[in-house]
């Protein structure tokens, strides 16, 4: 790619529930060279290793992996545009079979689909990882209780796929910046060490990977911070340089905004010391960045960069940690919140009485404090209208039932008025704990998997 | 005068376990000042009461006129583990718009005021 081309990189997802339609609008509309796909939270690797012993039909990728490839292949297929995304969980082979033969449905032959694996470390982080980072202790002490560990692999194994030919890389484990930086790399000739330019082009990962975030979704504050037409949000799109500057847009005609303020919320989210933003691609330095609106919907940002990055990866271990039983009812109108008030003190007897063994227990009153907690302030003012929500954590799922149960009783033998959801959804879950540590990068090796259409 | 921090910067939340960032961005550049002074850790923390059971860091980054807190403990547990509703602390951000700030009256025709629909 010469110097001066701008590489067109769009968002197609920013975690596993997002919308479909924006991503079919960046395929269609978004002139891109690259659609990329995040849809990965810290426990989704271990709840599909959950679901997979449970369900043997379970496949292990991206369970919209079908919806979003329909939306966007016959677009991106036609226009050229090469698609990066970690919908591959636990089962990237299978992911990327599974989009050959969607894209024979479709009759589009001889593309080529890579799989990157590799991430899954499960049967060694114990003896590779020796400490906890949260809280210090040995990694042994999860011996018992490991369900799934993941180290988080950079953007090197993608460009590597992409320069063996692959169209399409469906990936395991990825950092989430390392999605968008990976077309960069490769396009642009980018050394892995040159951690001025890796900083940067992780600096716009970090900008894209969230998808909407950065173009007006999870933004919008009524008479404060007004985002025109909020229901037609774009995903993003980013047109990158040689050198690391981005310019951010969408596609013309949507609704959304992208503002300095919206690319500086972005810039800082899930980020603590914004001088040492740590990927498995370099440090990421926020600090000297540029921001600066060209115009509606374009925001340039410049002076991103980074440091050299660290010997190690992150890795993620899932762990079972017993369940949770939850459940609300429902008051209103005048002495609403009194009611509940007494409801609550009910509930507290009652759990004594069925000997409810919880390692801890929850009622917040919706609609006053079940939000933000202990940070509610004492003088807010009474609701009309409130939800008891009743939550508990239990080593069993038999106690956690109990939850549910004593909520049942707050039919018929609870307080006046007494509102109720029957029947009631699915009131107990399993809890997957997500623990840190780091491995030494050399010990996770990556592999590629190339299928064709 | 008093001023809600509402008036003066925006805020968003991100997660990391059991760890919540809080991002406050002034509105105007010469009201960062006021921020960099007023909103300290001690008092972040103070303001969200037992809804934050560990330290509280604070960064500054000046080129985006932002305050960067980072809340260990402000997630009930860690966002798999929490018996939140709220589990990601999404919604968390906002709890701080309501802090007070003393803005000086010069400075007063640079802070918002929330527009009625």
């Amino acid at each position: 790619m010469s110097e001066n081309k701008l590489l067109r990189i769009g968002s197609g997802a920013a975690w596993w529930g997002d919308r479909v339609e924006p991503a079919a609008l960046n395929a269609e509309r978004g002139d891109l060279d690259y659609l990329c796909f995040e849809t990965m939270a810290e426990a989704t690797v271990s709840a599909a290793q959950v679901r997979a012993r449970r369900d043997p039909s379970f496949p292990g990728y991206d369970t919209y992996l079908d919806d979003r490839m329909r939306a966007v292949l016959p677009a991106c297929m036609r226009r050229g545009t090469r698609i990066v995304s970690n919908q591959g969980w636990i089962n990237p082979q299978g992911a990327a079979r599974r989009i050959v033969e969607l894209l024979r449905e479709l009759g589009i032959r001889g593309v080529k689909v890579a799989a990157v694996g590799g991430s899954l470390i499960t049967d060694r982080v114990l003896e590779l990882a020796p400490t906890i980072l949260e809280n210090g202790q040995p990694t042994a002490t999860l011996k018992d209780t490991l369900i799934s560990a993941e180290a988080y692999m950079g953007a090197e194994p993608i460009v590597q796929a992409l320069r063996e030919g692959a169209q399409i890389v469906v990936t395991g484990r990825v950092a989430d910046p390392s999605l968008f930086l990976a077309p960069m790399m490769y396009e642009f000739g980018w050394d892995p060490l040159d951690h001025e330019r890796i900083g940067a082009g992780s600096g716009i990962g970090h900008l894209m990977e969230c998808g909407a975030q950065v173009t007006g979704g999870y933004f919008a504050d009524p008479g404060l911070k007004d985002v025109p037409e909020p229901w037609n949000l774009a995903f993003p799109i980013a047109e990158v340089d040689a050198q690391g500057n981005v310019t951010l847009s969408k596609v013309a005609g949507t609704g959304g905004a992208i503002t300095a303020q919206t690319v500086k919320e972005q810039m800082l989210y899930e980020v603590h010391d914004p001088a040492h933003y740590i990927t498995p691609d370099v440090v990421v330095d926020f600090t000297r960045a540029r921001i600066e609106p060209l115009g509606p919907d374009r925001v340039r940002v410049t002076g991103l960069t980074g440091k050299p990055r660290t010997p190690t990866l992150k890795v993620s271990m899932g762990c079972t940690e017993g369940f949770i039983g939850e459940d609300m009812f429902f008051y209103a109108g005048p002495g609403a919140l009194r009611r509940a008030q007494l409801a609550k003190k009910i509930l507290e007897e009652r759990f004594k009485i069925v000997k409810l063994d919880a390692e801890e227990v929850r009622i917040d009153f919706l609609g006053l404090n079940a939000i933000h907690g202990a940070a509610t302030p004492p003088d807010a003012p009474e609701p009309y209208e409130v939800a008891v929500r009743v939550a508990a954590r239990t080593r069993t799922r038999e106690e956690a039932v109990k939850v549910g149960r004593e909520v049942d009783g707050m039919a018929v033998s609870g307080v006046g008025h007494t509102g109720k959801r029957v029947p009631h959804q699915e009131r107990t879950r399993e809890v997957i704990g997500v623990w840190s540590s780091l491995v030494p990068r050399g010990q996770v090796a990556a592999h590629i998997d190339h299928f064709t259409s | 005068m008093k001023a809600r921090l509402e008036q003066v910067a925006h805020t968003r939340s991100g997660d990391k376990g059991n760890t919540s960032n809080i991002a406050v961005f002034a509105y105007e550049p010469a009201l960062y000042p006021l921020l960099k002074e007023q909103l300290t850790a001690e008092r972040f923390k103070a303001f969200h009461r037992e809804a934050i059971t560990g330290e509280v860091l604070r960064y500054e980054a000046e080129n985006l006129h932002a305050l960067n807190f980072v809340a260990h403990g402000a997630l009930g547990g860690g966002v798999s583990r929490s018996l939140s509703l709220d589990n990601y602390g999404k919604a968390l951000s906002a709890a701080i718009l309501g802090f007070t700030l003393d803005v000086p009256d010069e400075l007063a025709p640079l802070l918002r005021e929330r527009r009625s629909a």
